[in-house]
């Protein structure tokens, strides 16, 4: 005679089982986190998706009347894709990471799982990449990260309108998700919708997000500076540029994403160079050419002073060398110390730099994240952009909603089947 | 960055080009006024006089042309070249342009092995030679490229390379309209390559048939252009300018020493 409680038995071990499987059993190929942020998800361990989607990319004139210095003569406009279904469906407002641009291959991979699992898609490049900032930034200067929400959730709302015009898209409702920066911008903006009630996120997935934007660029600044030698200036920049050509040789499309990364990596494998102090002063460089270019052009927009002279005027045909050279110098603390908080304070005369540090971190919105059953969080238990603390900090103040992977260093997991599925289940 | 150039398809128009290039450009750039303030991380501090940077190495004394350029190419690109790629890639079944891109290659084929000869490199000669034995015959005038798909490697050589090869240095940095980044040799490579294909040996007769020859420059434009994978401005980086202009020179002189 069967035992009537038995299916009901073998149900609850099956969820332990697989509840287990997250933990133990989880088979993502790269133990270091350096070289697992680095190189990602190998293609033969990466989740399948469609190859070829519905896919557009729109730009828009978020500020028709700004004005642009000639040596960014070309930056008013904001690129984005839009990814469609054919019928009613849900859409998720997907951001991108430190320095990336709409269509980084992160980006683009989320967009296949998304469409598979019968989403829209709408890819928005970070606040921190240098075109959004000079096209639909409202200061120009990002980092502060309720401040880029504010630019994010204006452009969110322009897109949606454009692509509703142009694709007549039907859309049920709205999901937000972003990846490293990405993430803790999303926080922002779910929160800002709190108030603003324009999309009402029904669910909100942060993918490795920043805990304190100050702890995460201190940690990237020293991955480079540790490995430099003393007055490392000139070779850095040397180094800068070998390595870029080493890639290039392979690659010919120049990208400043983490993709680009990954190419140098191969490269130096192949040379037998990847050790770690190499892998971590890679990440390091990848990290300064982002904030080089995301400095120098906010510099260049608010004419502030930083590396560029006030009011020296930049014609399309003036040699950038000597700016290239003092930018690709310059850390992302200078950012802060030296530029970004004394541009803030010039607005603001009583902002103090501890405000203004506190301000940037989730910690601020702590309470928000805790109460907030709409809000997911995955990350991992390496991820290299977390200081000491942090990753307690995620686990206490998500609790159940945080689903955190042993292993995967920044971001490298994002294509790995186990993660998909989870991204993609989150949402359904 | 292999393929920034555009082809020789568009030697002909370059001079007229290059006066429109002169041309182009109108500012409505925020005023700035008042004196000039040093900056906060001055160039002064951090660049050592001493040192020749890396970014520093490639000789661009014509900068300021070679910057008005890059701008017209970008409008170029934007307005004119990149929407005709578009129209053309969409009008065009796939199979169809392989075959247009597979029969440019092996035309292409001709300078290669002149170049392999003039760069007393007979395997390479040898192998361009085969390659385009096969390719004209096997693959129906060079519609096809049965050769690669056997495991002959196409081994391109232009005259900026003969050149480079017998110890020619790049002279001044110089980005061409429409074709893009170059430099003084390699400009004249191309041209040079340019001349004895279409004119010299002149394998269509294009002499006697200018009306043939717009159609063959038509499509070798759109062809070269929509396998390059680049776009101006589109790196995001403000040093778009200073890293192509490295990595295209570096690229060149890895092409001459392999």
């Amino acid at each position: 005679m069967r035992h009537p409680a038995l299916p009901g038995f073998l149900a609850g071990l099956l969820m332990a089982f697989q509840f287990n499987t997250t933990a133990q059993g989880y088979d993502y190929p790269f133990t270091d986190r350096y070289v697992a942020t680095v190189a990602g998800t190998p293609e033969e361990f990466r989740a399948k998706v469609p190859v070829d989607i519905p896919r557009k990319v729109y730009q828009l004139e978020v500020f028709p009347d700004r004005q642009y210095p000639d040596a960014l003569f070309y930056a008013g406009k904001l690129k984005y894709a839009l990814v469609y279904q054919e019928t009613r469906a849900p859409l998720i407002f997907m951001i991108a990471g430190t320095g990336a641009n709409f269509d980084s291959q992160k980006m683009r991979f989320m967009e296949r799982a998304f469409y598979q699992a019968g989403f829209h898609v709408i890819s928005i490049a970070s606040p921190t990449h240098p075109q959004f900032l000079t096209s639909a930034s409202s200061s120009s200067v990002p980092g502060r990260v309720a401040d880029d929400a504010a630019d994010l959730y204006r452009v969110m709302e322009l897109a949606l309108k454009q692509a509703q015009e142009k694709k007549h898209i039907e859309v049920s409702e709205f999901y937000l998700t972003g990846y490293s920066l990405g993430a803790s911008d999303s926080a922002f903006v779910a929160r800002l919708d709190e108030e603003r009630k324009l999309f009402n996120f029904r669910k909100v997935l942060l993918i490795n997000p920043s805990v304190s934007l100050i702890n995460s660029v201190t940690i990237l600044d020293a991955m480079l500076e540790d490995s430099l030698p003393p007055g490392g200036g000139p070779e850095f920049i040397h180094n800068v540029l070998t390595v870029f050509s080493e890639v290039v040789r392979k690659q010919p499309k120049v990208r400043f994403d983490e993709n680009f990364l990954y190419e140098v990596y191969k490269y130096r494998q192949r040379q037998g160079k990847a050790q770690e102090q190499n892998v971590k002063a890679l990440i390091g460089l990848s990290f300064r050419i982002s904030a080089a270019n995301m400095a120098f052009t906010s510099d260049v927009m608010n004419n502030f002073g930083y590396i560029k002279p006030k009011n020296e005027i930049l014609r399309t045909t003036t040699p950038l060398t000597d700016y290239f050279i003092v930018s690709h110098q310059a850390s992302f603390m200078d950012y802060v110390d030296r530029y970004a908080y004394p541009y803030f304070k010039a607005h603001e005369p009583g902002l103090t730099k501890d405000e203004l540090f506190h301000n940037i971190t989730l910690n601020s919105i702590s309470d928000y994240l805790r109460h907030s059953e709409k809000i997911g969080m995955m990350t991992n238990e390496d991820d290299i952009i977390l200081a000491p603390g942090e990753i307690e900090f995620l686990r206490e103040t998500f609790g159940e909603r945080a689903q955190i992977y042993p292993r995967g260093g920044h971001c490298g997991n994002m294509e790995y089947p186990d993660n998909v599925a989870y991204m993609v289940n989150f949402f359904k | 960055m292999k393929t920034l150039t555009t082809g020789e398809s568009a030697a002909s128009v370059l001079p007229a080009m290059m006066l429109v290039a002169l041309l182009a450009g109108c500012s409505t750039a925020p005023k700035l006024e008042g004196p000039v303030v040093p900056a906060e991380l001055p160039a002064a501090e951090y660049i050592d006089p001493d040192v020749i940077y890396a970014v520093q190495e490639v000789y661009d004394p014509w900068e300021g042309f070679n910057r008005r350029v890059y701008k017209f190419n970008y409008r170029f690109d934007r307005y004119l070249f990149l929407p005709a790629v578009r129209a053309y890639k969409f009008v065009t079944p796939d199979f169809v342009e392989d075959g247009v891109h597979n029969f440019f290659m092996n035309v292409s084929e001709i300078t290669n092995f002149i170049n392999s000869v003039l760069q007393a490199r007979p395997k390479s000669a040898g192998i361009t030679l085969s390659r385009f034995a096969i390719n004209s015959t096997v693959g129906i005038l060079g519609l096809f490229d049965p050769a690669t798909r056997w495991g002959i490697e196409r081994l391109p050589e232009d005259f900026g390379q003969t050149l480079g090869r017998w110890g020619v240095g790049n002279g001044p940095y110089l980005v061409l309209p429409i074709f893009g980044p170059s430099n003084l040799r390699d400009t004249t490579g191309l041209f040079t390559d340019s001349a004895v294909l279409y004119t010299a040996l002149d394998p269509f007769n294009f002499d006697e048939h200018p009306d043939r020859e717009a159609v063959y420059y038509l499509f070798k434009g759109l062809d070269t252009r929509s396998h390059v994978p680049f776009e101006y401005y589109d790196t995001g980086s403000p040093f778009e300018y200073e890293y192509v202009r490295f990595l295209v020179t570096k690229k060149r002189e890895f092409d001459i020493e392999k």
